[in-house]
């Protein structure tokens, strides 16, 4: 307890906590996204899977919790740097100059509020459906494409999926970084490897309110 | 003044390992009971000090740096010589003796440089275990590179920042020893005053840098481990921080003072670019492996380098000594240029400069070999001049690097005050006349790691010098006269800044006390250079107050220390009526311009005892009495 | 040419600080930055003014002391370069330069554009050296060492300790630093026994001196007037987290009484 405990009082540390929690948060979206793109696949392949997910409760259950788990270390751990982080510069440049530093990056911490504010309407848009017009437990097909047909809702989606995007691409590009994933032959797929990533995953949750808007589904 | 300078007898090659059987011990338990002060904390004081600590002394190590990784060690790019014969070229320890002796110009102890010598290779070995990531070959083992005035490769680098390498090594093991609770380590904390009380060396005064508050220190011992005073040209190589006022303090309490006029120029420098210049930039020896050195055949000759055909070049370190070429030491080197430039054949826009050629390097072993030689040093060189020496030759000309004189020591590192020790640049001991290249690394170390540690034990032991605190009233007394004169430095309020009188002081002294020396020059410099001391204390003006952090009070008093060091230069400069190694009077030379000693008269270190302000000092001799070299004309053709 | 100078000016620690302009007619482009301050000072002197404070030593870009952040960048952002080996042909006729001290809340300003990095120092008293007594190393070949590893270690090695890392980071990290001694250890043979002793307590020494966190920025590497590669903080980090799984087991050796 008290070697985690010294551990985790280290930046260095914290910064590990964020980039496990980070990396299990991408697996949890990838495989929500695999799953949903069953849209395409029309609306008995994705209510069946709904319908399969709510058959086995402890199974998502146990899910969420550890997903809610991984959400409130990698943002507490991430809370505490940015904290340690203003505190380290007290007086600030007058003249604020940087070289290296790239979109993702500088955006890294108001993307990450921004993500998790939309996640918090997603659930309750299409998870809880309080926020949902016309909400019908059940009918996964009908709640997404009715939702996706209001442009405003479609676009705040590929907004907030952009916006995953860039913060993924940092953040996948740092996972390795942070947990010493280092060697000058593999650097270079590095960051490759963030970008295809983010993209793939943007791309997937993006084509779903395209769709609908599009009208490729209904 | 009494010189005795303590070497053990018997046969040369036995001498340090009898003497190591026989010093005196001081018990573990007594240790802890003595507290040691050093000052310093380049190759020299990092290593003793870490040492001291590591045996169980108590020790208080001071340096004006913000920290003591930044002493000015730090800079010294070549390498480290070592008897250790990996290349299997025929070295060993008598040849890296002789070598280093006759480097010497025959004016240095043959008991100290054996010794040096004998512990090279321990030095290596002590430094490879700190982790100094010396180059190394394939397999695995240490590689070793020329050096001038060497025929054999027994120097050892790392890149060109050997002398970094080094001291980060000596600075973990302080840093070690300071977690340690060991070593109690005051940085921006400036030597101003020793305090010897009772006949003994007792403490030292300093001033925070910071603060500006000035305190008293007691110790059992003192060491200084201050550096050299090639500062007092103004225009050197040493950092700017550079002084002399901690020996130079010393000497006025009582510690001879010998060879002062011993400076070395070294020949590959930057040349200067105008009066704003405030130093100069080393480019290493090592350039010399492979640049050939040249100028235009025809004086003044101003067309471009690249521009003049082979056969209107005259690579005159080639032609002048065959044997050793480019690689001649570093006075001769240095004295060849001078000479050249004298004659109207120098280069660029001041005249004063020679090319550095390594368009035969880069054609025999293509531009990727000399980049992974010496990358950084041509990317320096790009920095500073805008010219990329890939391309156009280097520009480089003599510059003031290190001063082989220094507080007189016997063979324990001991100065004439009981308990005050010297150690690396601050002493005089090993490099006679003229230091070789990568031997001020070795010296620096051999000092601190592997004798002062034990000839310090054997005067303690002896010695045992009594408790005393900083309530005697010699520390009352010495912190008296800090305060005053920097309260008069403050009070004289004149027109003129301490850089003015510095560069003054400079130009004198390169003139008159630099590559070459004339006994009415040295005559009339003296008297400048007292005319100048007057002018400073009547004119300079030095802004701020005592209190706080105040650079300019800092350098008002190192000045005014070089000020009176300038003048023992020079008069030490005059009274040796002979040529050898740096110190070359120009009435003194051979028919072909070489340095012409005069062994009779002057195979002595000359060692200089203050005797008041109004009074000139006193010169004695300490006879170097060679036993087993037999001083020769030191050829390199 | 002519420079407008914004220069920070505070008197000592407790001082608020402020930024003084100063104007320059006569610089000459083949001085250092640093001779142009020397310049500057020499005529506030005359005038009877205080000369601007400023670190500086060896002036050839080792030793570490200079350091300011010119028009927003430590050393000027030039690559490899330092302050004191800053040419004024770099700039042009009429600029205006502004000149900062480093700003991290462990290195608080001393006076002018001076800094206290006494932090670093400490870091490095944390775990920054391999414990071996003077005297007792063994023969320096009978250890050989990797040529590749060794010219790793070096390039780590020549970190000068100038804090230009924490001073262009902006979270003010001295994660590049604390990488460098590191990974010039943890590659040597020497520095095996200690490895993971040193990342756990330099990291932890970093932690009590108040640096920011590393978020991957780059903005060290770039600065680094030695181009140290932030690959190294990558292999700080394995160390770390290497010797975080595995603290303890040094005292795992026998049972304990109970």
């Amino acid at each position: 307890m008290q070697a985690a405990l010294s551990f985790y009082g280290t930046a260095v540390g914290k910064k590990m906590v964020v980039a496990v929690t980070g990396l299990f948060l991408f697996l949890f979206l990838l495989i929500h996204m695999l799953g949903n793109l069953q849209l395409f696949a029309g609306p008995e392949a994705l209510n069946h899977y709904a319908a399969f997910l709510h058959s086995k409760p402890v199974l998502v259950w146990g899910f969420r919790v550890l997903v809610a788990g991984a959400f409130a270390l990698h943002i507490l751990a991430t809370l505490q740097l940015f904290l340690q982080n203003l505190g380290a510069r007290p007086v600030p440049y007058r003249v604020k100059r940087t070289v290296e530093i790239d979109y993702s990056s500088r955006t890294m911490i108001w993307s990450g509020p921004l993500v998790l504010l939309f996640l918090l309407y997603h659930l309750l848009h299409l998870t809880v459906g309080s926020v949902h017009p016309d909400f019908s437990a059940g009918d996964v097909y009908r709640n997404v494409v009715t939702a996706f047909s209001l442009w405003p809702v479609a676009a705040v989606y590929i907004g907030a999926n952009l916006l995953l995007g860039f913060h993924l691409k940092h953040g996948l590009w740092s996972w390795f970084q942070t947990l010493g994933l280092a060697h000058p032959r593999y650097n270079r797929w590095r960051n490759c490897f963030a970008w295809l990533l983010a993209l793939l995953l943007a791309t997937g949750n993006i084509a779903m309110p395209v769709a609908v808007l599009a009208g490729w589904v209904d | 003044m009494k010189l005795d300078a303590k070497i053990p007898g018997g046969p040369l090659q036995q001498k340090w390992s009898d003497y190591l059987n026989d010093i005196k011990l001081v018990s573990p338990a007594n240790k802890r009971k003595f507290e040691i002060i050093v000052v310093g904390t380049g190759l020299a004081g990092a290593s003793v000090a870490a040492t001291l600590a590591e045996l169980g002394y108590r020790v208080l190590a001071f340096c004006y740096q913000d920290s003591s990784r930044r002493a000015h060690s730090i800079s010294a790019q070549g390498g480290i010589n070592a008897a250790k014969n990996y290349p299997n070229d025929g070295d060993s320890v008598w040849r890296l003796f002789y070598d280093t002796i006759k480097g010497g110009d025959f004016r240095s102890r043959e008991a100290n440089v054996y010794r040096l010598a004998e512990v090279s290779n321990s030095i290596i070995d002590q430094c490879v275990a700190q982790g100094v990531p010396f180059a190394r070959e394939y397999g695995g083992g240490l590689a070793n590179r020329s050096f001038g005035g060497a025929l054999v490769s027994r120097t050892f680098y790392a890149r060109g920042q050997t002398g970094q390498q080094l001291l980060l090594g000596a600075y973990a093991a302080l840093m070690r020893q300071v977690a340690a609770g060991q070593v109690e380590l005051h940085p921006r904390c400036e030597m101003l005053d020793l305090v010897v009380a009772d006949g003994r060396a007792r403490g030292i005064v300093t001033r925070r840098l910071e603060t500006g508050q000035i305190e008293t220190w007691s110790a059992h011992a003192v060491l200084l481990a201050s550096g050299g005073y090639g500062n007092a040209f103004y225009l050197s190589t040493n950092a700017k921080g550079c002084n002399a006022t901690a020996a130079w303090r010393a000497y006025k309490r009582g510690a001879g003072f010998a060879n002062p006029c011993f400076t070395q120029i070294h020949p590959t420098c930057i040349p200067r670019s105008g009066d704003y210049q405030s130093k100069l930039t080393l480019m290493s020896e090592s350039l010399r492996n492979d640049g050939r050195v040249w100028v235009p055949a025809r004086k003044g000759d101003r067309r471009d380098p690249g521009d003049i055909p082979e056969a209107e070049r005259d690579y005159y370190l080639e032609r002048m000594y065959p044997t050793f070429g480019n690689l001649v030491p570093r006075d001769v080197a240095s004295r060849a240029a001078k000479r050249m430039c004298d004659d109207g054949h120098g280069v660029g826009p001041s005249g004063q400069g020679v090319y550095l050629d390594f368009a035969a390097a880069i054609e025999r072993l293509g531009e990727q070999a000399v980049r992974e030689r010496y990358g950084n040093l041509f990317e320096m060189y790009e920095r500073i001049t805008g010219e990329d020496p890939y391309r156009v030759p280097m520009r480089i000309y003599p510059a003031v690097h290190y001063t082989m004189g220094g507080l007189w020591v016997d063979y324990n590192l001991m100065s004439t005050i009981p308990g005050l020790f010297v150690l690396g640049e601050a002493n005089f001991s090993d490099h006679g006349a003229n230091r070789l290249g990568a031997s001020a690394l070795m010296q620096g170390l051999a000092d601190g790691y592997f004798i002062a540690p034990f000839t310090l034990g054997h005067y303690l032991a002896g010695e045992k010098p009594p408790a005393l605190d900083t309530s005697h009233p010699a520390f009352a007394d010495a912190r008296r006269q800090v305060e005053e004169r920097i309260g008069r430095l403050l009070g004289i309020g004149g027109p003129h800044s301490v850089d003015h009188f510095h560069r003054r002081l400079g130009a004198i002294l390169w003139d008159k006390c630099g590559m070459g020396r004339r006994g009415e020059g040295l005559e009339q410099a003296i008297g400048e250079i007292r005319g100048l001391r007057e002018e400073f204390w009547k004119q300079v003006r030095v802004p701020g107050g005592a209190e706080g952090l105040n650079p300019e009070l800092e350098k008002a008093g190192r000045v005014a220390d070089f000020l009176e060091l300038g003048e023992l230069m020079c008069r030490d400069a005059l009274e040796r009526r002979e040529s050898c190694g740096g110190h070359f009077r120009e009435e003194y030379q051979t028919e072909e311009g070489e340095a012409l000693r005069d062994d009779a008269n002057f195979t002595h270190a000359a060692v200089w005892e203050y005797r008041g302000d109004d009074q000139e000092p006193a010169r004695h001799a300490e006879p170097l009495n060679l036993e087993v070299v037999k001083p020769s004309q030191r050829s390199y053709k | 040419m002519k420079l407008t100078l914004h220069i920070w000016r505070q008197r000592d620690r407790g001082d608020r600080g402020r930024f003084v302009t100063y104007r320059l007619d006569d610089v000459s482009p083949h001085m250092s930055f640093l001779e142009m301050l020397d310049v500057l000072n020499e005529q506030l002197v005359g005038r009877g003014e205080e000369p601007v404070a400023f670190d500086h030593d060896c002036r050839e870009g080792i030793c570490g002391a200079c350091g300011v952040v010119i028009n927003g960048l430590p050393h000027g952002g030039f690559p490899g370069t330092t302050t004191c080996q800053l040419h004024m042909r770099h700039f042009q006729d009429g600029d205006e330069i502004t000149v900062e001290p480093w700003r991290s809340k462990a290195f608080p300003v001393i006076k002018d554009l001076v800094v206290d990095r006494s932090a670093l120092d400490r870091i490095a008293q944390a775990g920054g050296f391999i414990s071996v007594r003077t005297g007792s190393a063994p023969e320096a070949n009978s250890v050989p060492g990797p040529k590749e590893a060794a010219d790793l270690a070096m390039d780590a090695a020549e970190c000068i300790g100038c804090g230009a890392c924490v001073a262009a980071c902006p979270n003010g990290a001295a994660m590049l630093f604390t990488a460098a001694k590191i990974s010039h250890l943890g590659l040597l043979p020497q520095g095996q026994p200690e490895r993971e002793r040193r990342a756990r307590n330099m990291v932890s020494a970093m932690q009590r001196e108040g640096f920011g966190a590393c978020t991957n920025y780059r903005e060290c590497e770039a600065a680094c007037p030695k181009r140290i590669s932030i690959n190294f903080i990558a292999r700080m980090n394995r160390d770390f987290l290497k010797a975080s799984l595995l603290h303890g087991r040094e005292r795992g050796g026998k049972r304990q009484a109970r």
